[in-house]
């Protein structure tokens, strides 16, 4: 049979093959985990006695809970949210326990999870990788199989460095022609979202396709992965080529010497047979595509930057949703005013994003009443921004300039919007109370958040190119 | 894992759709490190108002939802995050089944693990269901269905291996940790080193 990428690497990691009363036992090349879904996997490796069977395949460091203020301040965790700095403390405990290395408070590496892993060079084409992050998508941009795990399952790759899984269904998703200037990523992948459903994945990994996709860096390929479990799917995946390869070379946890070049040979042959078979298919033309927005209460309620609010009719899911938003039908989203705008998250916390972001501010200034955070994805992107001089352009424009973490994207570590506020973000989700009790949150594109941040309003950032 | 069998009970019908575990737990309260106690925090916004008073009208706050097992939602339920906390929230408040025309993938999975079933029915029998809050409905396991009150049977799809660790109450940790040999033959064997 046709084999597509997600069959092969499928194929190359079961150990116990599946039958119809049992499902497969899947090894697991690389597994990270961080302080927020792994205390109670620990707890039952304690009670049962168990170690951790592969320490070095195992990448540990603290993102989720952890605040963006100055390092400084991290002592007082409990006063940005109660519990954090003993689920920090116990994360450093179980990992000194259990023998694992943690990137943690003074490491140059620390950061979010889906952007230290591509960054140190640990995401490789071919691995399964996964993590107690549904995001863990993220890291299928190299080719790899990613998805997110419960904590229970945490447990299971910590005690066995295995799964037990039923192999999912395979979607294509064809993207192909000239993507437009001030189009992004992000705006590719919330069209995608907006047009199969936040459901529209439930079941299948993507596999994502085309010219269009060849064409983008490696950077805009995780954001594309990152958001697949918006559209329900585990995972998402990109056939590894020159780029993937290039962005791989030479870093930290990347092979080198005879050894890349052993690695190089196998990446290589990673690709899907032509004709291979999916079970579903569905394609897109770049070269129509715009600056998308979220005007809803999930990814999948998107429209163009200048398009209307849509009338949902009757459907009480729908209404709740413009409800909760605060937007009219009829009208588009750039007749918001906005409260806050965040740049960051593992959709959008890497450099090339942050440059897009500053590209906007340099010689300008944050509109009056918005306030601005700035949330490089890792110390190690902070340090890169910082020797090209970002973090000045964004505090001349008004921004803060902040410790990584995952910040803004999920309300639990300090950084929120307050009950009511408009906030245009770059991360992933928006959920009520995602960001913050009664937050109203828009998805974005770097540009089209550093334009908002600019002139007050949602809007679009071609005009400001 | 205790063995879950069957499930009688009134349904609680919450018939909004795509309710996402944020919805079902706030990140807020994720900064837990056991897994007992966050039931009081179920639906917290949706339950409560800023004051911490439950909402007259959320019906888990309603008179007649109470000590209901099963919760009847709208399409999509569980989307979003993987947090494990949702299911152990659903659980700690006393929901022992979801049933849904669809549910997303990892929740499913974790309810799994946590002997919270996740029960997905045709749109038919889901339209009924959400119409009719307070049905009587009684689900059975073995056979993979679930009864009306009037005596109507709908089956649901549930994986044969999940079932069975379902009614035996088996930790699937316990099998996988069964597989070591196989486990130890394919890193012995496999033709790249990860």
């Amino acid at each position: 049979m046709k084999q597509s990428l997600f069959d092969k690497l499928w194929s190359e990691h079961v150990v116990v093959p599946e039958t119809a009363e049992t499902p497969a036992v899947m090894f697991i090349d690389l597994h990270i985990i961080h302080e927020v879904t792994t205390p109670q996997a620990f707890s039952l490796l304690r009670e049962q006695g168990l170690s951790v069977r592969h320490p070095e395949l195992t990448l540990a460091t603290i993102d989720h809970s952890t605040p963006t203020t100055p390092i400084s301040s991290f002592k007082d965790l409990d006063v940005v949210a109660d519990g954090a700095a003993n689920q920090v403390r116990q994360m450093e405990t179980n990992c000194r326990d259990f023998g694992l290395d943690l990137l943690g408070y003074g490491s140059e590496h620390r950061g979010i999870v889906h952007v230290i892993g591509p960054e140190l060079g640990a995401s490789q084409p071919g691995k399964t990788i996964v993590c107690g992050d549904s995001h863990s998508s993220t890291h299928g941009a190299f080719g790899a199989l990613a998805f997110g795990i419960g904590t229970t399952e945490v447990g299971h790759v910590l005690a066995t460095q295995c799964l037990l899984q039923r192999k999912a269904k395979k979607l294509a998703v064809n993207i192909d022609g000239q993507i437009p200037d001030g189009v992004s990523a992000k705006d590719i992948i919330l069209a995608v979202i907006g047009e199969i459903g936040i459901d529209g994945g439930t079941g299948h990994v993507i596999e994502y396709r085309g010219d269009a996709i060849s064409a983008l860096d490696m950077e805009q390929r995780m954001t594309i992965c990152n958001m697949s479990i918006e559209a329900g799917a585990r995972a998402g995946m990109i056939e590894p080529d020159d780029t993937t390869f290039e962005y791989l070379s030479g870093r930290p946890r990347a092979p080198n010497g005879a050894d890349w070049d052993a690695a190089l040979d196998r990446w290589q042959s990673l690709k899907g047979d032509e004709d291979a078979e999916f079970d579903q298919s569905v394609s897109f033309d770049a070269a129509s595509m715009q600056p998308m927005v979220t005007f809803g209460t999930n990814p999948g309620m998107v429209i163009g930057i200048n398009d209307p609010v849509p009338d949902g009719g009757d459907d009480i899911s729908f209404r709740k949703a413009l409800e909760y938003m605060q937007v009219a039908p009829g009208k588009p989203m750039t007749e918001n005013a906005v409260d806050i705008v965040f740049i960051g998250s593992c959709t959008n916390g890497r450099l090339s994003d942050l440059e897009q972001a500053a590209e906007i501010l340099k010689g300008r200034k944050v509109a009056r009443g918005v306030r601005m955070l700035v949330v490089p994805g890792s110390q190690q992107v902070k340090d890169e921004a910082e020797a090209k001089g970002l973090d000045r352009v964004f505090a001349d424009a008004g921004a803060e300039w902040r410790e990584s973490g995952c910040s803004m994207c999920i309300g639990m570590n300090g950084d929120i919007a307050q009950p009511g506020q408009l906030s245009v973000s770059t991360s992933n989700r928006n959920f009520e109370g995602r960001q913050g009790v009664g937050a109203r949150t828009v998805l974005a594109s770097p540009a089209t958040a550093a334009a908002s941040a600019v002139s007050g309003y949602v809007a679009d950032a071609r005009k400001f190119l | 894992m205790t063995p879950v069998k069957q499930i009688k009970s009134r349904t609680v019908v919450l018939p909004i759709k795509d309710i996402d575990t944020d919805q079902i737990i706030p990140a807020r309260f994720l900064t837990t490190t056991i897994r007992e106690g966050l039931g009081a925090n179920l639906f917290n916004d949706l339950r409560f108002d800023k004051n911490g008073k439950p909402k007259s009208d959320f019906v888990l706050n309603k008179a007649d939802s109470e000590a209901c097992q099963i919760l009847v939602a709208g399409n999509n339920f569980g989307c979003g995050s993987s947090r494990e906390h949702a299911p152990w929230a659903l659980l700690d408040y006393g929901i022992r089944a979801v049933v849904s025309s669809k549910i997303a993938d990892i929740f499913r999975n974790n309810s799994l693990k946590n002997g919270l079933v996740p029960i997905v029915v045709d749109e038919d029998t889901h339209a009924w269901l959400i119409d009719n809050p307070g049905a009587d409905l009684s689900i059975d396991i073995e056979t993979s269905t679930l009864t009306l009150p009037d005596g109507t049977v709908a089956a649901f799809p549930i994986d044969d291996f999940a079932r069975y660790c379902l009614i035996e109450g088996i930790d699937q940790l316990d099998y996988l940790l069964q597989q070591s040999d196989a486990i130890q033959n394919f890193e012995e064997n496999r033709n790249w080193t990860p």
